[in-house]
């Protein structure tokens, strides 16, 4: 039982390879899950790995290390695109969490009401994973692949979350809904991306957090609302329950599955309009 | 050695070496003794072990302590010491009040000084957000708020005669992180005490192979079991009732019940798995509800209580069923609520060890004298041989009147021969102590044309739980409270409380007042509507009066203060229903808003039943005045009015006071601080002993009762009639405990048994209040925010209006969390994160109304008040939801899910 502490990435992969590891950066999640009794096995610390740290603009777009924290990505000046990322990451847990927390870590708990998971499905973010012999990239949607579960090999790491350039004209948004005003697990929560041109909605992406297994995007809407006039967005009657079909949420003590679809329907709604472009210039 | 991790703490380096998954406010605590950081959740949910880690502040309980290699931590202890941001706002908590019991107040602090290194003059939401980290049970948070923001405090910075709002005569210790909790006792190294406890509701369990158990763990010293109770193994707060054992014998009665304890060296209790303890469980059938404990063939959780019936309560007067029928309207509904959690934030904690022979118990407790009646039974010891000497208690709100870790710390000291401690868990913590009693409630009330209540009758079942604890307490006092605060002569009350297998339901803030106070303020404000009166003048109409006798038959010729705090709510219900009316007029969205009243009131003291306080007090020949107050101060504040009420009637200020206690070797028995208690009946004990304190030196030289006492070094000077007299102490004779005068005195309100009917004199003073509250429902997604509150508040005289301020913040944040968010469900809600509790985003602004109508038994006119504040609250809030959207809610918590419903129902139904 050592704690691990590499300063490089090609350190941690040679690690990883050669014992039974426990990965831990922030701790937020490891701890609470934690349980009684002495930790079994090693355990890898992923924070002062210099691979890992710092959020990029690349070619592709950008790169958001795996040692990032919400608080470095609240502090790191971003396209708009990027607002309902800010947003969710505001309300992930406290400033506290927020300090130690790192975005990919909220990834790879993989809990249904993950507050990070909505605004980067909306952003078609995908997934760097390194082993000491292989790399890959998949998409954040392929990654986590149930309740708690995730594709990634016991000689893996996270590396990094990339997130394919950003269209010129793209705003974004989040709304959570809790129970309470702080330190609360979602209910329900939406995050959009919108790229709008001239008046128009260009590509419209809808993310649902906390209503299903996993969180998932809604493509029907996303389709319904190509090419719509941004004007559109006000319409009452915009979200139906076609639109929210790909949904199977749970009751459970938070809310019934019943008012979670209507609230959805609700968020939805409020997150596309707080998600357009403000002002007469729809460009 | 390489796993040593070196780093700044609070400017000096330590260097250590914490083992893999070690959490930094571990190392803290117990390897560098900063006892300053508080655990009260280890997962992150409630912030009380916030620090600074470069400047961040974190959860060091979610922190590996490596992390920490290389880097400054700075924790309250030492920012207080050095940084002038936490020097102010050292200051700045102690002027408002912000440190109630001051378990978050290392927490809320640190985070506050991250805040106010980046912002000079923070906003509301700026605070707001900064500070989301950390959860208060106690105060409400507004006060912390404006503490952060430098709001003015009109706190008196010395003073302290009854009336003064001066600050708390112990807040410095809580805002410098040395106040001694029940976890910060215990020596670095001190043995450790794990509970063993049922995973199940209801099941059976045999030991076996302890032997070899034992030899398998190196470290654990000792195993606890029924065998090794030393008396009796059963205690219960009210001595016909007693029927919970230390350690359950044969039979779990609920989950999270003990059976047993490992008591060990802190390495061997930090890796012990619980699940390895040799005991096999069998599952057997259980009861949860009251419909399932009431049913024919449901197992008996008592054989001496036939059908799972623990006992009642019932109060009747006049002819409620003829008064029904002749009523010219009446209205009926049933009400339900679930269980509710204190969720103090200091988990239950202590420390014991035996010194020169005899048992010390260091524990947070809010009735050390119960304390000591229960260990003397359970222990089957003489009782001069047990000493309890409470720690800090990082909030009470009634479920540290039982005994929790008392004898598991007292029979492990006496088995080891060694000094031991405790501390729950959150999960712990939340499993095996008392809750606030689930109820279900039927009630009818009729009512003339002219708006006069005629006839009333209520039923309520409430769910006691596996054991008595306080259920009888809660099934007596529901029907004397359950008219609210109102004339009704024709009255029928009923409670029952029923066995089942979950926790047991205890005292908790209001003993069952809360729940029924719900069902008749909601029907109040139905037959009200019904009747087309305005809710607050259908109140006013029928509020009680002196000279008129409540369901009890009691008449009280004075003092009696529900009208004029209805009253004092008109400018504000007419203010806050126009604007309501026009936002909801001029908005268009899903927003409404509505305005809800609700009324209460609560006996001050035991129901029928003695009570009394004692309160002792010394000057030594030094001149030094010491007040032995063992009235325990669980955060709302008995230290400082104790203290105002003694000084004021010796005739000198606070600060010449020295304080002892409580610690049952040195004070006099001065109650248990519950029933809103302290401030009446310990208040008076306080009075009459500095009255009689007062007397005797006047009578030394026969002045006169105006004249002035100066006590100085060894001499008290008395200046009568413009002449000054002298006494000298160091002539007087020194009694044993170095005292040249003494006075101690006891008071016992004066009460009368109840009769079958419940009529006599319950209670020698009743408090009154009457709260009003704007809400804004969000009626598409069902969600409710409270947005102004104004609480008036009949405390007969305020003998600190910042300390009433504050039990009307803390009452209130506990009623609107009743009312919206609290449910705690075994097994589903045992940690802060399912079992919600308002965050300092959650309250609003309050307004409160110091109503002074003085009641001739309490001291200087007091009343008490801790209990009162949340008895409207939560009906306050259901009213105001139904005049925002028109849904009458029955059930609480109205979750968003719950509204939301009932808002569909409606909807559809029409």
């Amino acid at each position: 039982m050592t704690y691990l502490e590499p300063k490089t990435l090609d350190h941690a992969l040679e690690m990883l390879g050669q014992s039974r590891v426990s990965l831990i950066a922030g701790g937020t999640d490891f701890f609470p899950s934690m349980g009684e009794g002495a930790v079994t096995g090693d355990l890898l610390d992923l924070t002062r790995i210099a691979e890992l740290q710092g959020i990029t603009e690349t070619k592709q777009g950008w790169r958001i290390g795996a040692a990032v924290t919400w608080s470095n990505l609240i502090n790191t000046k971003l396209p708009p695109a990027f607002d309902g990322l800010k947003q969710a990451a505001c309300e992930v847990g406290s400033v506290q969490i927020q300090n130690a927390a790192t975005v990919v870590g909220n990834l790879c708990n993989a809990s249904p009401a993950a507050d990070g998971v909505p605004p980067l499905l909306a952003l078609d973010a995908e997934i760097e994973i390194a082993s000491s012999t292989s790399s890959r990239q998949i998409k954040l949607s392929d990654f986590i692949t149930g309740v708690r579960q995730i594709d990634l090999n016991t000689n893996e790491l996270v590396t990094a979350i990339h997130i394919p350039a950003i269209e010129k004209g793209t705003t974004s948004a989040f709304i959570k809904l809790g129970s309470r005003r702080y330190l609360v697990i979602s209910i329900a929560m939406v995050a959009v991306v919108l790229s709008c041109e001239k008046g128009r909605i260009t590509r419209a992406r809808v993310a649902v957090g906390a209503c299903s297994a996993i969180a998932t995007r809604l493509f029907a809407l996303e389709k319904a609302l190509e090419g719509a006039q941004i004007d559109t967005l006000k319409n009452d009657a915009l979200v139906t329950d076609q639109h929210l079909a790909e949904l199977n949420p749970l009751s459970d003590i938070r809310g019934s599955a019943e008012y979670r679809v209507e609230a959805v329907k609700e968020l939805c709604h409020r997150t596309l309009l707080q998600a357009a472009p403000k002002g007469t210039d729809h460009g | 050695m390489a796993d040593q991790t070196t780093f700044i703490l609070n400017g000096s380096q330590v260097k250590l070496s914490p083992i893999a998954g070690e959490r930094l406010s571990e190392s803290l605590r117990e390897r560098l003794g900063m006892r300053d950081v508080k655990i009260g959740c280890n997962a992150g949910d409630c912030g009380a072990c916030s620090v600074l880690l470069d400047g961040k502040v974190v959860c060091a309980c979610l922190t590996p302590t490596q992390q920490a290699d290389n880097r400054q931590v700075e924790t309250l202890a030492g920012l207080v010491a050095t940084d002038t941001h936490a020097q102010t706002l050292a200051e700045r908590f102690q002027d408002h009040g912000a440190a109630q019991c001051g378990i978050c107040t290392p927490g809320m602090m640190v985070a506050a000084v991250a805040l106010l290194r980046n912002v000079d003059a923070p906003s509301e939401v700026q605070v707001q957000d900064a500070l989301s980290g950390v959860l208060c049970r106690c105060t409400g948070y507004r006060k912390i708020i404006d503490a952060v923001r430098g709001v003015d405090a009109n706190t008196l910075k010395d003073g302290g005669a009854v009336g003064d709002a001066i600050r708390r005569v112990d807040g410095l210790a809580k805002v410098c992180g040395t106040e001694r909790f029940g976890d910060d006792v215990a020596p670095l190294g001190t043995l450790e005490i794990r509970v063993i406890r049922s995973p199940f509701a209801r099941a059976g369990f045999t030991f076996g192979g302890f032997d070899k158990f034992l030899a398998e763990h190196d470290g654990i010293k000792a195993i606890l079991t029924a065998d090794d109770v030393l008396g009796l193994n059963c205690f219960g707060v009210i001595p016909d009732f007693a029927d919970q054992p230390v350690f359950a014998e044969e039979l779990a009665k609920f989950r999270g019940e003990a059976v047993a304890a490992v008591v060990g060296e802190p390495t061997a209790i930090r890796d012990f798995i619980s699940r390895d303890f040799p005991v096999s469980w069998h599952e057997l059938p259980n009861v949860v509800t009251v419909l399932d404990a009431l049913a024919d063939n449901a197992p008996l959780l008592h054989e001496n209580r036939a059908g799972n019936i623990m006992c009642g309560g019932f109060v009747a007067c006049g002819n409620p069923k003829a008064a029904l029928a002749d009523a010219d309207v009446t209205v009926e509904g049933s009400f339900k609520s679930g269980f509710v959690e204190h969720a103090y934030i200091e988990p239950e904690a202590g420390y014991a060890e035996i010194v020169k022979g005899r048992l010390e118990i260091h524990a947070c407790t809010q009735a050390p004298v119960m304390d000591l009646d229960a260990l003397e039974i359970i222990l089957g010891i003489d009782r001069k041989n047990i000493r309890i000497i409470p720690t800090g208690v990082g909030g009470g709100f009634g479920a540290k009147l039982d005994i929790s870790v008392q004898p598991y710390l007292a029979l492990a000291a006496i088995k080891t021969g060694q000094p031991v401690r405790i501390t729950y868990s959150r999960t712990e913590s939340m499993q095996s102590t008392t809750k606030r009693h689930p109820s279900e409630i039927k009630i009818k009330i009729g009512a003339t044309k002219d708006g006069r209540i005629k006839g009333f009758d209520f039923h309520g079942d409430f769910n006691t739980g596996a054991y008595a604890s306080w259920g009888p307490t809660v099934a007596n006092r529901v029907p004397v409270h359950a008219s609210g605060p109102y004339q009704i002569s024709d009255y029928r009350a009923a409670s029952c409380a029923i066995h089942t297998n979950c926790p047991p339901s205890g005292a908790f803030r209001g003993f069952g007042v809360p729940q029924s106070a719900i069902a008749q303020e909601s029907m109040f404000d139905e037959l009200a509507d019904k009747l087309g009166i305005d809710p607050l003048e259908f109140r006013i109409l029928n509020a009680l009066e002196n000279n008129t006798p409540t369901v009890c038959g009691q008449v009280f010729e004075q003092g009696v203060g529900i009208k004029k705090c209805l009253e004092a709510l008109r400018p504000a219900w007419a203010l806050e229903r126009k604007k309501a009316a026009e936002f909801n007029n001029t908005t268009t969205g899903t927003l409404r808003r509505g305005v809800g009243i609700a009324a209460g009131w609560y006996g001050c003291g035991n129901t029928s039943l003695p009570n009394p306080s004692t309160i002792k007090a010394g000057i030594k020949a030094d001149g030094t005045v010491v007040l032995h107050q063992g009235a325990m101060d669980i955060g709302q504040g008995a230290n400082t009015v104790i203290a105002q009420i003694f000084a004021s009637a010796l005739g000198i200020s606070v600060a010449q006071l020295t304080l002892l206690g409580a610690d049952t070797d040195i004070t006099p028995d001065a109650g248990k601080t519950s029933a809103s208690r302290q401030t009446y009946v310990s208040g008076n004990a306080a009075r009459l002993s500095g009255e009689a304190m007062r007397a005797d030196i006047l009578k030394q030289i026969n002045a006169s009762e105006n004249a002035e006492i100066n006590i100085g070094a060894g001499v008290i000077d008395i200046a009568d009639n413009g002449t000054t007299h002298r006494i000298d102490l160091s002539k007087g004779a020194i009694d044993a405990q170095g005292y040249v005068l003494t006075s101690q005195e006891t008071y016992d309100p004066p009460t009368k048994p109840l009769d079958k009917n419940g009529q006599g004199i319950p209670y020698a003073q009743f408090g009154y209040t009457a709260h009003l509250v704007v809400v804004e429902v969000d009626t598409a997604l069902g969600t409710v925010k409270p947005l102004q509150f104004v609480a008036a508040h009949d405390v007969g005289k305020a003998i600190n209006p910042m300390l009433v301020e504050g039990q009307v913040h803390g009452g209130i944040a506990q009623g609107l969390g009743m009312a919206l968010m609290e449910e705690y469900i075994p097994g589903r809600t045992e940690n802060l994160h399912d079992y919600l509790i308002p965050t300092i985003g959650d309250i609003p602004p309050i307004d409160v109304i110091i109503i002074e109508e003085a009641d001739a038994q309490g001291p200087y006119g007091a009343k008490g008040l801790g209990e009162h504040v949340l008895i409207p609250t939560a009906p306050a809030i259901l009213n105001a939801i139904k005049r925002a959207c028109g849904v009458r809610i029955t059930s609480v918590p109205v979750t968003p899910s719950r509204l939301h419903a009932a808002i569909k129902a409606k909807t559809d139904g029409r």
